[in-house]
């Protein structure tokens, strides 16, 4: 059986635990630099406060409704997040970290019975050890324990944020309650399709000819198909083997310019190379893409991405800086306005498994260097040491307004505790 | 023993979590704190404390058994000095135990944290002081109350 374990309002959570009075009181996080609500507990959402709602536009609502504002606080989601996954691994070894939140896991050999009291006991050990709530949905598939991750949640009182999917009978009734666009994984283009067709539950999708969902869907669609009748087609993913690393992000406003761009790029090739370090591998491909804004009227919509397959694997930001700014000169035209940029990084192979070759260029020198950045990075925080290519004054640009302490990483951070 | 006392010029360097997002690590704690037992012998012949070269002691090991529960919080008062606790004190905090009777607890009541000996008598709880100019404090069902963690170790810089 598959299990999607997900903290629930995870963010908020986190602030939570290291201030109890906030409790009930609504909470809204944002993005970086203080831009935009990426989070919200369950009142703030009751208030009406929606995700990406810009700050300052909500500034007034913020106070007037008491809704507690936070900047992200990366340092601490990373720890409280580390610390849940690692309790989960307790119970079972077979785990596949999704997002931050939320995980996979897989469970063999336990009678219905034996794993309901099994994931009780995980539940109550992760509330207890970090203070974070999590929920709990379990089925055959993995896309069916989404499914039922999603009834845990949405009716705590009932199922205690545990459900399982434990028949033939729960299964029909859970994809008769889910609508077709909350199918994990189905895509807005299918979803328009499927709803113009009159379709609205996962239940009427499910009983779709297979010819046809190949045919309108391709595989990946049948797939879905198959997972909702749960018949299993998706693993649990390696965890060390990603398949590709990508650094992508939508861009404040549309941008033309090409030192702009180049320096976005270069900074997400960077940002590719610190999570290539970090889990001790390399890539032999680096894919640079750049889109313009699909939503705007009245010009085209162009997307163009290039892909340089390296001489050598390598995770060395000096390298991949200098690739990626090649295969970006073979795609930036001047006359667009672009919105979202992206690196992604393939081909990914173990750091110790590197071959080293007699006729390339690799400079040595880079693997020390790159430690020696990321350990001074990591001690004195993110971004203290740049390159080149980056936007200095970034630093000093990040709008961090509301920030919350490193209660849990950061000795001159942790709790108060009044002994008067 | 309850309490210890260590010396602690390092503590900065105690990095307690390496975390990254896409995959996994078991914490490791014990990585930055290890402090050698056997000394150089500069004598001529083999010493025989060579082959324990590696044995150490390793306090995060020592006193810390459950690494993905434990915080730290700082002491601000002086209302726990005869339990050793004293104003800047450094609690390493286990939110994994269950309290006992008179445990010596992290709780959060009506607002901010403090630290108590919990007491439990008959159907009332009491936050018990270590020191006497102060009072034992009553916990009603009225209260916003949670026993946060319970206290395991206090550290101390001495100089």
């Amino acid at each position: 059986m598959f299990a999607l374990v997900d903290c629930n309002n995870f963010y908020a959570s986190c602030e939570r635990v290291f201030n109890p009075s906030l409790r009930e009181v609504p909470i809204a996080i944002l993005s970086n630099n203080d831009g935009c609500v990426i989070a919200r507990s369950n009142e703030a959402k009751a208030l009406g406060i929606p995700m990406g709602a810009p700050a300052f536009k909500f500034e007034k609502i913020f106070k007037q409704k008491n809704i507690k504002v936070f900047s992200s606080n990366y340092a601490l989601y990373g720890d409280m997040s580390a610390r849940v996954m690692n309790i989960l691994s307790e119970f079972t070894p077979d785990i596949e970290i999704y997002s931050i939140d939320e995980s996979f896991l897989y469970f063999k050999g336990y009678d219905k019975i034996g794993l309901e009291k099994h994931l009780q006991k995980m539940k109550k050990t992760v509330e207890k050890s970090t203070g974070i709530p999590i929920s709990i949905g379990v089925a055959e598939t993995k896309t069916l324990s989404k499914v039922a991750n999603r009834i845990a949640k949405k009716f705590p009182k009932h199922t205690g944020g545990i459900y399982i999917i434990k028949n033939e009978e729960l299964r029909l009734k859970a994809l008769k309650w889910l609508s077709i666009g909350d199918i994990w994984g189905i895509g807005r283009q299918h979803q328009k399709r499927l709803e113009a067709l009159g379709l609205q539950k996962a239940y009427e999708f499910a009983q779709l000819n297979d010819d046809w969902v190949r045919k309108h869907m391709t595989v990946v669609g049948l797939r879905l198909k198959k997972e909702l009748e749960g018949e299993q087609t998706l693993g649990l993913e390696g965890i060390t083997n990603k398949k590709a690393i990508a650094t992508t992000r939508s861009f404040d406003y549309e941008y033309k310019d090409l030192d702009y761009i180049t320096e976005r790029i270069c900074s997400y090739a960077i940002i590719c190379g610190e999570k290539l370090r970090r889990q001790d591998s390399c890539c032999q491909s680096i894919h640079v893409f750049l889109k313009s804004n699909r939503f705007r009227e009245n010009t085209t919509y162009h997307s163009r991405g290039f892909t340089v397959q390296l001489p050598y694997p390598t995770n060395s930001s000096l390298d991949l800086v200098k690739f990626a700014k090649k295969a970006l000169h073979q795609i930036y035209k001047q006359d667009i306005s672009y919105k979202k940029a992206g690196v992604i990084v393939s081909r990914i192979t173990p750091e110790n498994e590197k071959q080293t070759s007699l006729f390339t260029e690799e400079n040595p020198k880079h693997f020390p260097l790159m430690k020696k950045i990321d350990a001074l990075n990591e001690s004195y925080g993110k971004h203290t040491i740049k390159f080149g290519n980056q936007d200095l004054k970034h630093r000093w640009k990040m709008r961090q307004n509301h920030l919350s302490q490193n209660y849990s990483t950061k000795l001159t951070d942790v709790i108060e505790i009044k002994a008067d | 023993m309850e309490f210890i006392l260590i010396l602690f010029s390092t503590l900065e360097e105690l990095t307690f979590m390496r975390t990254t997002l896409t995959h996994i690590k078991k914490i490791e704690l014990s990585k930055s704190l290890v402090l050698p037992l056997a000394e150089k012998i500069t004598a001529g012949f083999p010493s025989p404390a060579e082959d324990f070269l590696d044995l150490s002691i390793d306090l995060n090991k020592e006193f810390i058994k459950h690494p993905n529960a434990t915080f730290f919080g700082k002491v601000s008062g002086d209302s726990m000095i005869d339990a050793g606790l004293n104003d800047g004190d450094l609690l390493i905090i286990d939110k994994s135990l269950e309290p006992k009777n008179n445990s010596i607890a992290v709780c959060f009541l009506d607002g901010e944290f403090t630290v108590k000996r919990v007491l439990c008598e008959k159907d009332k709880l009491w936050l018990v002081a270590e020191n006497k100019n102060y009072q034992p404090i009553p916990v009603y069902p009225e209260n916003d109350f949670v026993i946060w963690g319970i206290v395991t170790t206090v550290i101390k810089k001495i100089s």
